[in-house]
Order: C-alpha cells, then sequence, then structure tokens
C-alpha cells in the first residue's frame, strides 16, 4: 500500500489533478457502445415517419424482406403485445396531467417526423439500412401542429383520446394578490417576451444499444449509451415485463449526454424486446440526422416576464408565465423541466413577491426534455435579460441595477419567495470580480468612444448574474412535485487485502471525470494516493444503488456519498486499529492514512496494515465482522445552489450584422472545488454551449413540421474558430449543507451564458433603438434589426 | 473488391463492398475501433485518421480509394507504450472530457502541426474548424495544440 505523507495543505481534495480517464480515450482503447463486438448479433434499422402528423393507412414490409439479410420486419401493431407498459413519463407534474399513450412502435398515427413506425432486422448494419429503405408506408396527412399558440387553440387535437393539446397547467403563486399590488404600486415595470427556441443537444457520440440475451439462462444485458442505467434497467423491466432481476444494464464509455442521454428510448426498449423475440443480440447505432429528430430537444419555451420595481430600480414583484412545448409526447421528465425553472425567476435577487404559471402543450414536433440546465437556463435568461430592460427604463448602469436588488451576502441562508432556501452566496462579490476581471471600467470607455466616432463596428458589453438550484435533489422535495423517484445518491467504500481502495458509485459519468474526483474525495480522507483508488460505475451489476447522473448532482449528492462512505470505513478502522494498538478509539488520531496513539508517535499502524487485518480476521475486536467496507444512501437536506457572474463582450459589425465574440469572463462559485482542472472544464464548456444558444443554434421547423436543421450541415454546433479564449475565475462560497461543501458546476456555464450574450448584443445595438433580438443573433437578424430601426 | 493497403504500419489485404466507407472499414473490417462517428455529413471530424501522413475524415473516403495508401489511426500513434507527444499535450491540458471527439482532434491536430508548426491561437482555431467538441468549449484544445508546437 502506498500512503501519501502529505502534510494537511497539500490535500489531495483540491488539487489539479491529471485524468485518470484521459490514457484510454486518448488512444483509442476505450469502449463506446458501438465499439463492442458481439458475435452473432442482428442490426436494427428504424423506419421512420417522414410527416409530422398523419393515419398509418398501411405499411408494405414485402419489398424489405426481399432485401439480402433482412431477416425479419416489424411494424407497431405486429408488436403491440410485447409491451407490458408505454415508454415511461416519471414526472406527472399534476393530478389531472394529460399524457398520451406513448409506444416505441407508433400504431394508427405518427405524431412528429422521426416517430418509428417500423424496425428491421439484419444480419448487418448496411443491409437493415437497405430494408428500413425498402419498407413502403401510406399515410394520410393530418393538419399539423407546430405553432405553440396553434396547438392551445386545440384547432387540431393531436391525440384525440385526451381532448386537447394541453398537457398541464402549473402554478406557483405564494401571494398574488401582494403581487397585484407590487404592480399597482410600481413607478417602473417592464415586460419581456422571450422565445427559447429548441435545441438539438448534439453529444459528440450518437445514441446506440446492444442487448445481449441469454436465451437459456434469462439474463439480459443491456448496454446503453446512457447517462442512467440505475433508472434504465428499472424502466426496461416495467415497460418489457422481463423481471428487473434479468436486467442488467451497462454504460460503457459514453460520449457526452447534456440530458439527452437522460432518457429511456424506443430503441432500448425496442432492441430488448427484439432480443427476447429472436433469443439473438441485437444492436442499434444512431445516426446523426436520425438523432436530431429521434434523441430529445432541449428548450422550446415561450416566456412573459414582467418586473415591477420602485423608483429607485428595486424589484418589487415577478410575474412570470410560460408557454411550453412539450413537442409530441411526454419523454422521461419533460413536464417537469419547466418547474426546475419555476423556482428561479427571481434569480439572485431580493424579491417580496413572484407569481409563476406555466401551460404545457403537445405538438408535431419531436418531443422535449431535459438539456443543460433543464429550466434553469430559461429561467435564469428571462431575469437577466429583463433586469438590463429595467436597467435602461431607470436609466443606470446595467451593474448598478443589479448590486440595488442582490440578495445581500449577510441574507444567507436565504428564504426565497418562491419557497426556496438558498444555502449561501456572495453575489456582488461575484459581480465585482467579474467587472475586474473583464476591465469593465475601460470596456465602457472603448464602447463611448467607438459611439462617438460612429464606428461600424460598435461593441457590446453584457452581464449576467445567474444561480441555479443543483444536487438534485431532496427526496421529499421531489415528492412534494410529484416526481415519482428519489433523489439520494449511493456508494459503497471498500479496502481491498493490499491496502487498495475500490470505491463503488452510484453516479454515471459521461465526461464529467467522477473516476478522479471521486478518487481525490477518498483518498484524502484515507490519506492514501488517488493512484491507489479505483472508482467503479456505470454497471448495475456492480453498482445495484444508484440514480445516475443529470441536473449537477454528482458531486453534490455522489460525492458527498462518497465522503461519508469514507468516513465509515475509517471508523471500523479506528476501531480495529485501536484492538491491535491496545489502545482507547479516542487515543487515537488518524493522519496522513496512519492511526497512532496520541503521545506515543512509535504506536502506530498504517491504513493498509488495518485493511489486511480485516481481511485475514485473524484478531478482531469480539463480535466484529471481517473487512473493511461501509456505504452510504444520501439523501440531501437540500439543493445547493451555485451562482456566478459572467461579462461577454461582443463586437458587431452594423453592416453585415455579423457578432464576432471578442472576450468572455466568467466567475462561477460552485462552493469548494475537488479539482479545479476538471471545474474548468465544466465552466468552458458550458458557456460556448450557452453562446451556442445565443448566437448559432436552433432546431427550425418549417409550417409542416419538418426539420430544416436535420443534419450538422444546418445545425450550426459551432467550431472553435468561433471562440477567443476565455477568462475564468472563481470564488468560493462553501455551501454549509454538506460535508464537503460543494455544489456543482455542470451546468453553470450553460446557465449563466445566453443572456450576458444578448445583453451583450443588446448593449452593443442600444445607440439603434434595439432592446430586444431573438435568439440565435444570427447575422441575417441581427442586420435585419438594424434596417428595420434605421426606417 | 480487393483492397490492399497499410494500416498502422502492418499490410491489409481485404475483399471489401465499393460503398464500404474508410471509416466502417476501420472499425468493423480491421476491428480498429479507436476512430469514431459522429455524424454523417462530414461534418464533425471524429473519424479523422491519416492517409499518407495527411488528415482525411475517413467517413469522405470509400475504403477502396484507400488502396495502395498508408493510413495511421489513433491506435498507430503511440509508439512502445508511450503516449504521442499530442496525446500527452491534451493529456496535461485536460482537453478532452468525453473523449468521443479526441481521437479525431488529435490526428486532425498532429497533422494541422505538420503543416503549420508554430501557428498562432487563431490559427490553430481556423485550423481546427472540421472537428466539432461538444464539452470543452475548444479552450483546452487549443491550448494543448499551442503547449505540443511549444514543445
Amino acid at each position: 500500500m502506498t500512503t501519501t505523507e502529505a502534510p494537511p495543505e497539500e490535500r489531495v481534495f483540491g488539487q489539479r489533478l491529471l485524468r485518470k480517464e484521459d490514457p484510454e480515450l486518448l488512444t483509442g482503447e476505450a469502449r463506446f457502445v458501438a465499439d463492442v463486438d458481439v458475435h452473432g448479433a442482428l442490426y436494427i434499422a428504424l423506419v421512420r415517419s417522414t410527416l409530422a402528423h398523419a393515419r398509418i393507412v398501411s405499411i408494405d414490409v414485402g419489398p424489405a424482406l426481399e432485401v439480402p439479410g433482412v431477416t425479419a420486419v416489424f411494424t407497431g401493431a405486429d408488436l403491440e403485445q410485447e409491451w407490458a407498459g408505454p415508454l415511461p413519463c416519471a414526472w406527472p407534474v399534476t393530478e389531472d396531467m394529460k399524457a398520451p399513450t406513448h409506444l416505441p412502435l407508433a400504431v394508427g398515427k405518427v405524431c412528429y417526423t422521426g416517430d418509428a413506425v417500423a424496425v428491421v432486422v439484419a444480419e448487418s448494419e448496411y443491409q437493415a439500412r437497405d430494408g428500413a429503405e425498402a419498407v413502403v408506408v401510406e399515410y394520410e396527412p393530418l393538419p399539423p401542429v407546430v405553432d405553440l399558440g396553434d396547438a392551445v387553440s386545440d384547432r387540431v387535437v393531436i391525440h384525440e383520446d385526451l381532448g386537447t393539446n394541453k398537457s398541464y397547467t402549473w402554478e406557483l403563486s405564494p401571494d398574488a394578490e401582494a403581487v397585484d399590488r407590487a404592480f399597482a404600486e410600481a413607478t417602473h415595470r417592464v415586460h419581456g417576451h422571450y422565445i427559447q427556441q429548441r435545441l438539438i443537444p448534439a453529444a459528440m457520440e450518437p445514441r446506440g444499444v446492444v442487448v445481449i440475451p441469454q436465451p437459456f439462462g434469462g439474463e439480459y444485458t443491456v448496454i446503453s449509451a446512457t447517462q442512467i442505467p440505475h433508472i434504465l434497467k428499472v424502466m426496461l423491466a416495467l415497460t418489457s415485463g422481463i423481471s428487473e432481476t434479468s436486467i442488467r444494464v451497462i454504460a460503457p464509455a459514453v460520449g457526452g449526454g447534456f440530458g439527452s442521454k437522460l432518457d429511456v428510448y424506443a430503441e432500448e426498449l425496442l432492441s430488448l424486446v427484439l432480443a427476447r423475440r429472436l433469443k439473438r443480440p441485437i444492436r442499434w447505432i444512431e445516426t446523426r440526422s436520425e438523432g436530431t429528430q429521434a434523441t430529445i430537444q432541449g428548450r422550446g419555451q415561450i416566456q412573459d416576464i414582467e418586473l415591477a420595481a420602485d423608483a429607485d430600480g428595486r424589484i418589487t414583484a415577478i410575474r412570470v408565465k410560460l408557454l411550453a412545448d412539450m413537442g409530441a409526447y411526454l419523454q422521461l421528465v419533460t413536464p417537469g423541466v419547466p418547474l426546475l425553472g419555476a423556482f428561479l425567476y427571481a434569480g439572485v435577487y431580493d424579491v417580496p413577491a413572484y407569481s409563476f404559471s406555466c401551460t404545457s402543450v403537445f405538438t408535431n414536433l419531436t418531443p422535449t426534455d431535459a438539456y443543460r440546465g433543464a429550466g434553469r437556463p430559461e429561467a435564469t435568461y428571462a431575469i437577466e435579460r429583463a433586469i438590463d430592460q429595467l436597467a435602461l427604463e431607470v436609466g443606470v448602469d446595467p451593474a448598478e441595477i443589479r448590486r440595488r436588488n442582490y440578495i445581500k451576502p449577510d441574507q444567507f441562508p436565504y428564504n426565497s419567495v418562491a419557497g426556496l432556501v438558498y444555502d449561501s452566496g456572495n453575489y456582488v462579490g461575484s459581480l465585482e470580480k467579474a467587472l475586474d476581471l473583464s476591465g469593465y471600467g475601460e470596456l465602457r470607455k472603448e464602447q463611448e468612444r467607438r459611439r462617438e466616432q460612429n464606428d461600424p463596428v460598435q461593441l457590446g458589453i453584457g452581464l449576467s448574474t445567474y444561480m441555479e438550484m443543483c444536487g438534485l435533489a431532496p427526496s421529499r422535495v421531489l415528492a412534494s412535485l410529484r416526481y415519482v423517484a428519489g433523489g439520494w445518491e449511493a456508494a459503497t467504500v471498500r479496502l481491498l487485502p493490499t491496502g487498495k481502495v475500490q470505491v463503488v458509485t452510484g453516479t454515471s459519468p459521461h465526461g464529467q471525470g467522477h473516476e478522479t474526483s471521486w478518487s481525490q474525495i477518498a483518498a484524502d480522507r484515507l490519506g492514501v494516493s488517488p493512484d491507489d483508488v479505483e472508482v467503479l460505475h456505470g454497471d448495475t451489476a456492480v453498482s445495484p444503488y444508484g440514480l445516475d447522473s443529470y441536473g449537477s448532482r454528482s458531486l453534490a449528492v455522489g460525492g458527498v456519498a462518497v465522503a461519508i462512505a469514507t468516513d465509515r470505513v475509517i471508523e471500523k478502522a479506528r476501531q480495529i486499529a485501536a484492538h491491535q494498538l491496545e489502545a482507547a478509539e479516542e487515543d487515537l488520531e488518524f493522519t496522513a492514512g496512519t492511526f497512532r496513539v496520541k503521545g506515543s508517535p512509535e504506536k502506530s499502524m498504517p491504513l493498509g496494515a488495518v485493511a489486511f487485518e480485516a481481511f485475514t480476521a485473524h484478531n478482531l475486536p469480539d463480535g466484529m465482522e471481517p473487512n473493511l467496507e461501509a456505504s452510504s444512501h444520501f439523501d440531501p437536506p437540500n439543493f445547493t445552489f451555485p451562482f456566478g457572474t459572467h461579462v461577454c463582450v461582443v463586437e458587431i459589425d452594423t453592416e453585415t450584422g455579423g457578432v464576432r465574440l471578442r472576450g468572455y469572463t466568467a466567475v462561477d462559485d460552485c462552493g469548494n472545488q475537488v479539482n479545479p482542472l476538471i471545474v474548468e472544464g465544466q465552466v468552458h464548456g458550458g458557456v460556448v454551449q450557452g453562446v451556442a444558444q445565443a448566437l448559432f443554434e436552433e432546431a427550425s421547423y418549417d409550417s409542416q413540421g419538418n426539420l430544416l436543421t436535420s443534419t450538422l450541415v444546418d445545425y450550426l454546433v459551432p467550431a472553435a474558430s468561433e471562440f477567443p479564449s476565455l477568462t475564468t475565475g472563481t470564488t468560493v462560497t462553501p455551501s454549509p449543507t454538506n460535508l464537503l461543501g460543494v455544489k456543482g458546476v455542470g451546468e453553470a456555464g450553460t446557465i449563466g451564458a445566453a443572456p450576458a450574450v444578448i445583453n451583450a448584443v443588446c448593449d452593443a445595438l442600444s445607440p439603434y433603438g434595439i432592446h430586444d433580438i431573438d435568439m440565435p443573433a444570427t447575422p441575417e437578424r441581427v442586420w435585419t434589426a438594424i434596417q428595420e430601426a434605421a426606417r | 473488391m480487393e483492397l490492399s493497403l497499410t494500416v498502422n504500419g502492418k499490410a491489409r489485404t481485404d475483399d471489401v463492398e465499393p460503398r464500404l466507407l474508410l471509416v466502417h472499414y476501420l472499425r468493423d473490417v480491421a476491428r480498429l475501433t479507436g476512430t469514431n462517428i459522429g455524424c454523417d455529413t462530414s461534418s464533425c471530424g471524429a473519424c479523422t485518421v491519416h492517409m499518407d501522413g495527411e488528415a482525411v475524415k475517413s467517413c469522405t473516403v470509400l475504403a477502396v480509394q484507400a488502396d495502395g495508401h498508408e493510413i495511421t489511426t489513433i491506435e498507430g500513434l503511440a509508439s512502445d507504450g508511450t503516449m504521442h507527444p499530442m496525446q500527452e499535450a491534451f493529456r496535461q491540458n485536460h482537453a478532452l472530457q468525453c473523449g468521443y471527439c479526441t481521437p479525431g482532434m488529435v490526428m486532425a491536430a498532429t497533422s494541422f502541426l505538420k503543416e503549420n508548426p508554430h501557428p498562432t491561437e487563431a490559427e490553430v482555431r481556423e485550423g481546427l474548424e472540421g472537428n466539432l467538441c461538444r464539452c470543452t468549449g475548444y479552450h483546452n484544445i487549443v491550448k494543448a495544440i499551442l503547449a505540443a508546437a511549444q514543445s
């Protein structure tokens, strides 16, 4: 056993350790789902609807069966008896929420382009695709519902049995009269109307699944590019009727998710039931242009936010109305996404009165669901755009209007008007640091100069201060929101006979570096080298308990569980060491991986020796069980509330409408940092994804519900050339609600970025009288706005 | 059709369908699965390999077009158990998260530095235009390539 004799100031926790995950990913050794080679596998390809809304008149599978290598073709009707239940939605947000039946293959009618109607099974991938091309489907077109206003009108009802396109209305209005009163008495009122365009998550690895059946043994091994192996296992059991004990789900190396792999998909269920029916391994790998339609999309909301403020610009009330696009069906947490934002529309501000209402509707478009931030970027965008509008109205700098409204550092823990208790924060500190790092004062002077000189390239400076609720989630809170599962996370820590450490986690990383960070957490407490810690994850046979990775929950819930389990191991080790050193437990101190008798440092026992004693069990205290192993199922007492301030600087060529990102400063506070290198990486990636919403990306549909951006040629995932290097800074305000003081950082960058960018664009265009612009702020949109303003 | 080529220094001959893409040949026939597939429009660059030392997107090349050529994949970059300096630079600079775009990025970056051994940051960013990453925001990838150019 290696023990690192590190003085306390060189703790492993907080170091910029290089990632353990990297060598295998850098050399091609890592195995993603498409790399799994299963002898005798059959390949499947899906036949997908080319119309957004239509009745299926007939499906002729004959021509497909004549394609060489095709072994079978099934339609929705053929497989209807296979399902023990429909595709699951785990978040019925209201008692009377309307939810359509969603089967893996559509029966009777299709409800979006990409809705699967048949599956072709073949001996190779190329043959399966050839077969899918050969299936002839006759449709009777129905009028598609593409527009949210149209959906609300119920002019055309998509799911006839529901009688309406409205899924639910959800309200949070603690004191409606107080809100009305504040608006009646307000000196300033601003109204923002914002469109959160649909986004395509576009994780670089498309989805995929391989199912290996044991026709006689009875077990099914499901290897899926998923964020949620544990949830998937339960859901596959419930929808297929196969016993949970017969399903093992493995998430191998997973190439990004951003929420798009936080779902239970038709193809996973189809592959499982086809493996059962055909008694052969089944393999499905998504193509990109298939995934743009068949994988969930993000956002899709129309927001109306009103602020009431006094003469100084202090916000006295906020009223929010949302219209949210569910798409054609409800996926795993589709209806809950707006609720994740519902509590955050007051943002970082000390607001006394608040009301929120969301109506969610079905459309003939791809289902929406969680996408990086899920509800929280939308909420942050609305409040951070609206407060800039308030600054204009009051006539003060955007930084000043924020200072006047922030919740102050001494107000924490802070009881928010929406009913949350914010754990800790220092918003003004974050603002001042970001202003300083970005050179805000100088930027304003340069802006002034350019305005005076009528420079065709105008400078825009945009701020946003965000706060998010992370660490999903306290199980009782989830119960009150009608989510059907809990929000705890599990970890097991064991010492092996040689003194090496095994950490088993219920989180399921797909780029976040949990193997490195969880090693640091355990090694730090055990006083061993992180290299002596292995982290096992992503396999339900290895980690039977877990609720997986999403919602910036992994560290604040799963990482804390690792710490608690580690401490339990140390407590048991202490009893063994005390027994063997013939000392009282309270007389032992544990530093740098060694138990020592206080006052007699020569009497000591390293943890590795204790582990071996625990393994041989030759000399343990009476009644003690062998081995050093402990578990924790940590249910967080509260959410965590990371925050930060972003400053975006854009240059706009007013002659072309081109927006160039000149500089970006992000000051983020995620509490204590386990590994600052990883934190920075999360912020970089998050910021760029947020900027992408603001400037580049939109899932565009025509009036017939055809996706116009179905490939990466048409859907603009930005490249390196669109960005400058980013400036990052941090403040550290530990969370008092968990023993690591951590908060989470996976979604922070995305949440802060979009409003900072659009505030910068609007700031640049302000002299033209332009104070709002829809996302993405494309050159065409900016140019058109300038031309219209000049008229 | 018969195809003869060199992959990572080893000569191979295989009988392939004329329509088989080079990326599918490398992954499914040669069983070198380090080269990933991220799109179907030659947009993402995840499948970048070297053909005669130059970066190509292997989804844009038919396997039969590689007849008589030398292909290097990510598996062929490290030698004697030591990672290539570009792989090492990626690791040192935390230039990967999920790692799916990484093999293509590394192959594109090594080819780019061969053409332009002392690039500016702007040149690196332009040079990477054909490779998409969804995790890193490119920041550390650019840093890694500049560091590799330095060393």
